[in-house]
């Protein structure tokens, strides 16, 4: 770490070590999650480029941030996973398998696991979400629920599709769930109860 | 796990989560720690483990960095 902020062909030197390395992680967890890519060969090359790149860009500005709790490799190699994730996120929308503006609520009872004969118990949480989704949360909010759970969106992919955050997102999604339960709970199809800690 | 009881499972927020912000500011910190004793590193920052238990994409980032602990030490080279 000292390298890199040295001047001259130290720094230099150090640069080059970080960025190999940086690639290296980068290809060796493209790799690892190859299934959520489906992209091979020289594509899958080129994006462990960038995120080897962009990794790179995000160590050197914040240098000054890190506090030695970690090694420095691991400190910095948390920034390849970011930026590995990012890509992923952003690849998904070359082959998208579902629109943006798509609202199925029929799917919503697959994605709990309800029993596909149980028309009256499918047809009954529908209705009962449904309605609590257009009560009780915002149009932002309506709009993240339904393109992550509905249409099942990866969180980074909506982020990146809507120039957002994945914490930005997750907060949203934090926030309408807290607000959901409170509605389901006081319709009487949820029991109030403290959140249980492992 | 099915059905409502799944869809409540999935509603329920715990106040201790720190979010995707909280939790990517001390992951390599985090990651370091599971790779020793999991429990302590939950224990230490039960904030993040709360949150991981919810948050997939912040849990595939641990685990890329999980992986490189466990399989090179530190990863390859060294600075």
């Amino acid at each position: 770490m000292i390298a890199l902020q040295s001047p001259g062909t130290e720094r230099d030197d150090a640069v080059t070590r970080l960025h190999e390395a940086l690639l290296q992680v980068a290809r060796s967890e493209l790799r690892r999650r190859h299934r959520q890519l489906n992209v091979s060969g020289p594509e899958l090359d080129d994006l462990a480029h960038q995120a080897a790149a962009d990794a790179m860009l995000a160590v050197m500005a914040k240098l000054d941030q890190f506090r030695g709790e970690s090694k420095f490799t691991t400190w910095a190699y948390k920034f390849v996973m970011f930026e590995v994730s990012a890509k992923i996120g952003r690849h998904f929308w070359r082959r998208p398998p579902v629109a943006l503006t798509s609202e199925d609520w029929d799917r919503l009872p697959d994605r709990f696991g309800f029993d596909p004969a149980g028309e009256s118990e499918r047809r009954d949480f529908v209705r009962a979400v449904h309605r609590a989704v257009q009560a009780d949360l915002t149009e932002h909010q309506r709009q993240i629920f339904v393109a992550l759970v509905l249409d099942g969106i990866p969180l980074d992919a909506l982020a990146e599709k809507l120039g957002s955050s994945r914490n930005a997102i997750y907060k949203t999604m934090f926030d309408s769930r807290r607000k959901l339960r409170a509605s389901l709970v006081a319709n009487g199809y949820l029991q109030g109860e403290e959140v249980r800690r492992p | 796990m099915s059905g409502w009881s799944a869809f409540d499972r999935f509603v329920r927020t715990d106040p201790a989560d720190v979010g995707c912000g909280g939790t990517m500011a001390v992951m390599e910190v985090y990651a370091e720690l599971a790779v020793a004793d999991q429990p302590a590193a939950a224990a230490r920052y039960p904030g993040v483990a709360a949150h991981l238990r919810v948050c997939n994409p912040c849990t595939e980032d641990l685990d890329g960095l999980l992986t490189l602990i466990r399989a090179n030490g530190h990863g390859p080279g060294g600075i």
